[in-house]
């Protein structure tokens, strides 16, 4: 008896828009952060995933120290849509990372208005940081597909020195006997796209330039694709909660706060990628 | 408080009376089994670690059998498990397999989800005063993906050609090469998969256990009022949080190194004279990311030992915990000391001298901590009236055990004399006695104390004593003469000592490890008897005596089963800290955490102040 009297407590407050069991609805919490558990578990979930990301760009920089040579950032990624063999060293990912940047703009701007319980402005704001994430993630698809095209993969790199140590992209092939993609070498000399041909830098032969490059390439910013992707598809349920009225109903957009940090943290990851592979 | 509930409700009855059947039907499925209800998530974490528990036992059983007769051959094990006893012997690979799996199943298995699974469950919210977790639907996530966790880790173990077989450590090249050993194909991929699932598990656990503890304390219940139970799974909760998203990493490349041709982990390795295509690689670069999780882990397994070992210790000897505020910032200078020691694991892996003298200093420091903890335990004892029960034997078995095992850390943590102890039986005693027994110690008191509130019965004291003693002297049996094996060089892992002569004087010693391992695991089956046959037959706790070990904390001032919401009434309020025994001069010698401060006590707090 005593128990179901508590459960229907519980769920006066259910209605009203709280969740049951919370002690904020007998007294106040007292929370040492002032904040609420939900925002409080959205901390705690980036800072464990600020370790995983952590741990992948500690071994990306272990990778790299221990190579020797290492392929030049602004010769790989060199390529625009639309604009032919024009070359714009780190042209497009500059669009990408701004596009990336003004989502989370939008973000900002849908969680002021869903202080100011506007929920026109919140509609309109996440729509924004949705275009924005999906955009990105068009982009992506474009810059690997425009790799994997120039033959970079997993496990193989096309992106090799010239004997100055200058990068060059060599043409490979699959070789029919093995199997596995190789340059297309006479001699130690290799042809680059253009159909140049030139002399390989010491140490490196048929299998091509540093591996790890394209391993860690499409590891990690495949990891940060994945998560702007769940991010993409967590602020399209926000968007249709928000449409539904849930929100409005229980009288805060903490929700849309709650998927902002998120989506601000995807953001920051992002930044140290950018450093790391374009940048550095 | 009451009045205003009932009139509450009585006024939401009218208004959304429609609403209220739909919502109260208590099916079988929403209470046992997609229950958001934490005691009875704390239940299944504590019934699938029991199932684990007693599989991984068995395993060291079996690979104790090989060590002890390595010449005999057992018929009826072939019957029993096929092909991993062809014509009566253990096969090598299977040796493997099993010793790999125990770890596993017990590290991550059994004390991890098992024992923090169970206890930060139950305890959290009942000891802090709270309905339920921050998140009742994560919380149950949580269960639900450890759950499928162990079902593809026990699928596993059906695989024809075995489960993982590389060490619970999962080291490459023998995990990342499918073709390396018959585990490391099928059977290293499912555990790569029941291993990320775990994460899963334990990060929405760690989520839920740090935010209650932080946002849903009852009124009253500062920080520096809560039990150090909660103090202790909190740290633990923290340290999960930390370490395992960099294991998920290191399994992530792990399997791109298995399954798209990447080489994080492998550099130039040849395989029947032919060239693999890997090449760059670092095997030692795994090894990092792997310690980096485990280490802190067994820091995971043993602090939610601790914190019940001290709040037992402290009911059944009728004293103050002693040093309570030290105990707390020990179990901090732990958790942080315990994120940066794990080279020391690496002593031998071509480890920068260097690095290895600073991982040798960190090392050493968490002694301290250690030591004051084994301190205020001992001081907590002394002139202590003891009541010994099954609980407190198993509490005060544990600061022996860990004593002992903590003492050969020592040791280890050394750099120069890790040359020679590293991967011998050393190395499995010390580990083994610190935080394998120690950890189980550290349970079953748990069990033993908290059986009551979860089951509302009592367990049977006379096998809980045959299951205490037994299980005490043998693991020093199994676990002490393996030191002597390891300091004269015997090394782990090996299947079989007959190609070495210098260690047939072994021959005898190792059966006698063997026989003591399979009388303690018998003697473990007595507990689960005992465990079961409570649940259904023992003693009823009534409800004219709900705290029955006269214990000062708020999950005693719950109703004998408490339904979901824990408190029928109010919540409780919280005036004091949980050790006031034997303060009083007349009356009871405890003081519950409910009853308020009397002129006297606030008259000294104010001279203090």
């Amino acid at each position: 008896m005593a128990e179901e009297t508590l459960l229907k407590h519980a769920d006066t407050h259910e209605h009203e828009g709280h969740e049951p069991f919370m002690p904020a609805d007998e007294f106040e919490s007292n929370s040492p952060m002032k904040v609420s558990y939900g925002k409080m578990m959205m901390w705690y979930f980036l800072l464990s995933d600020a370790f995983t990301f952590s741990a992948f760009l500690i071994t990306y920089g272990a990778l790299r120290v221990s190579n020797k040579w290492w392929p030049d950032p602004n010769h790989v990624f060199n390529a625009m849509p639309f604009m032919g063999h024009k070359q714009i060293p780190l042209g497009f990912v500059s669009i990408m990372t701004f596009i990336l940047i003004l989502s989370s703009v939008f973000v900002v701007l849908a969680v002021i208005e869903g202080h100011r319980m506007n929920k026109k402005g919140v509609l309109l704001w996440m729509l924004g940081g949705i275009a924005g994430g999906a955009a990105f993630l068009g982009c992506q698809a474009w810059e690997w597909s425009h790799l994997i095209s120039e033959g970079l993969r997993p496990f193989f790199n096309p992106f090799v020195p010239d004997a100055q140590g200058m990068t060059h992209l060599a043409k490979s092939i699959v070789d029919p006997e093995t199997g596995r993609r190789v340059l297309e070498m006479t001699g130690n000399m290799v042809t680059d796209a253009h159909g140049h041909k030139f002399q390989l830098g010491e140490g490196f032969g048929k299998f091509g330039g540093v591996g790890a490059f394209g391993a860690l390439f499409f590891g990690i910013t495949g990891f940060h694709g994945f998560h702007v992707f769940t991010g993409v598809l967590l602020n399209v349920w926000g968007f249709f909660a928000t449409l539904s009225g849930k929100f409005e109903k229980v009288g805060h957009y903490e929700m849309i706060e709650k998927l902002g940090l998120y989506w601000h943290f995807v953001d920051l990851v992002w930044v140290f990628v950018f450093l790391a592979f374009y940048l550095l | 408080m009451a009045e205003v509930i009932s009139k509450e409700h009585l006024a939401h009855d009218v208004h959304h009376a429609p609403h209220e059947e739909h919502h109260h039907v208590e099916t079988f499925i929403n209470k046992y089994i997609f229950t958001t209800d934490h005691k009875m998530i704390a239940r299944q974490f504590l019934f699938t670690g029991i199932f684990w528990a007693i599989i991984g036992g068995l395993f060291s059983v079996l690979f104790r059998v090989q060590l002890g007769w390595p010449d005999a051959t057992f018929p009826v094990l072939e019957k029993l498990f096929g092909n991993w006893f062809n014509d009566g012997k253990l096969d090598p690979n299977a040796y493997y397999m099993l010793v790999t799996m125990h770890g596993t199943i017990m590290v991550f298995f059994v004390l991890t989800a098992g024992l923090s699974g169970t206890f930060a469950n139950f305890l959290i919210p009942l000891q802090i005063g709270a309905r339920d977790m921050a998140s009742g639907f994560i919380n149950m996530l949580s269960y639900w993906f450890f759950f499928l966790s162990s079902l593809v880790m026990f699928a596993s173990l059906f695989v024809p050609t075995g489960a993982a077989s590389g060490g619970w450590t999962i080291y490459p090249p023998l995990s990342a090469l499918p073709q390396a050993t018959p585990g490391s194909g099928t059977g290293m991929t499912l555990w790569l998969i029941s291993m990320a699932l775990f994460i899963g598990s334990t990060l929405m656990g760690g989520l839920n256990y740090i935010t209650t503890v932080l946002n849903l304390r009852t009124r009253g219940m500062d920080l520096f009022k809560m039990p150090l139970t909660v103090w202790a799974l909190f740290f633990t909760a923290i340290i999960g949080l930390l370490s395992f998203p960099v294991l998920l990493s290191g399994a992530v490349l792990l399997i791109f190194d298995r399954s798209l041709g990447t080489s994080f982990f492998l550099s130039d390795i040849y395989i029947g004279g032919k060239a693999l295509g890997y090449s760059g690689g670092s095997p030692i670069l795994f090894q990092h990311l792997f310690w980096f999780l485990g280490h802190p882990e067994v820091y995971i397994v043993i602090l939610p030992a601790m914190g019940m070992v001290s709040e037992i210790l402290a009911t059944h000897s009728r004293k103050p915990i002693f040093g309570y505020k030290a105990m707390i910032f020990s179990i901090l200078g732990i958790t942080i000391l315990g994120f940066i020691v794990w080279a020391h694991h690496m002593f031998m892996s071509g480890l920068n001298p260097f690095a290895g003298s600073v991982f040798t200093l960190f090392t050493l420091l968490i002694a301290v901590p250690s030591a004051v903890k084994v301190f205020n335990w001992l001081t907590t004892l002394w002139r202590g009236n003891i009541h010994l029960n099954s609980a407190s034997l198993f509490a005060i078995g544990f600061v022996s055990v860990f004593i002992s095992g903590g003492v050969t850390g020592i040791w280890l943590g050394n750099a120069t004399i890790d040359i020679q102890l590293h991967d011998t039986y050393f190395v499995v005693a010390h580990f083994h006695i610190v935080m394998g027994i120690a950890a189980f110690f550290g349970m079953f008191a748990g069990v033993y104390h908290w059986f009551p509130k979860m089951f509302g019965r009592f367990m049977n004291e006379t096998m809980g004593y045959i299951h205490f003693f037994v299980t005490f002297l043998g693991s020093y049996v199994i676990f002490w003469p393996m030191h002597y094996l390891g300091m004269s060089g015997v090394p782990r892992r090996y299947y079989s000592f007959k190609e070495f002569a210098a260690f047939s004087q072994y021959d005898d010693l190792n059966k006698v490890i063997s026989a003591a391992a399979i009388v303690v695991f018998i003697t473990q089956l007595v507990f689960v008897a005992n465990f079961i046959y409570s649940i259904y037959k023992g003693r009823k706790m009534t409800s004219d005596n709900l705290n029955p070990w006269n214990s000062n904390t708020l999950e005693w001032t719950t109703p004998v089963e408490p339904g979901h919401g824990n408190w029928p009434g109010a919540l409780p309020t919280v005036y004091r800290w949980p050790y006031d025994y034997s303060k009083n001069t007349t009356g009871p010698d405890f003081t519950p955490q409910t009853v308020p401060l009397t002129e006297q006590e606030i008259k000294e707090l104010e001279s203090h102040a």
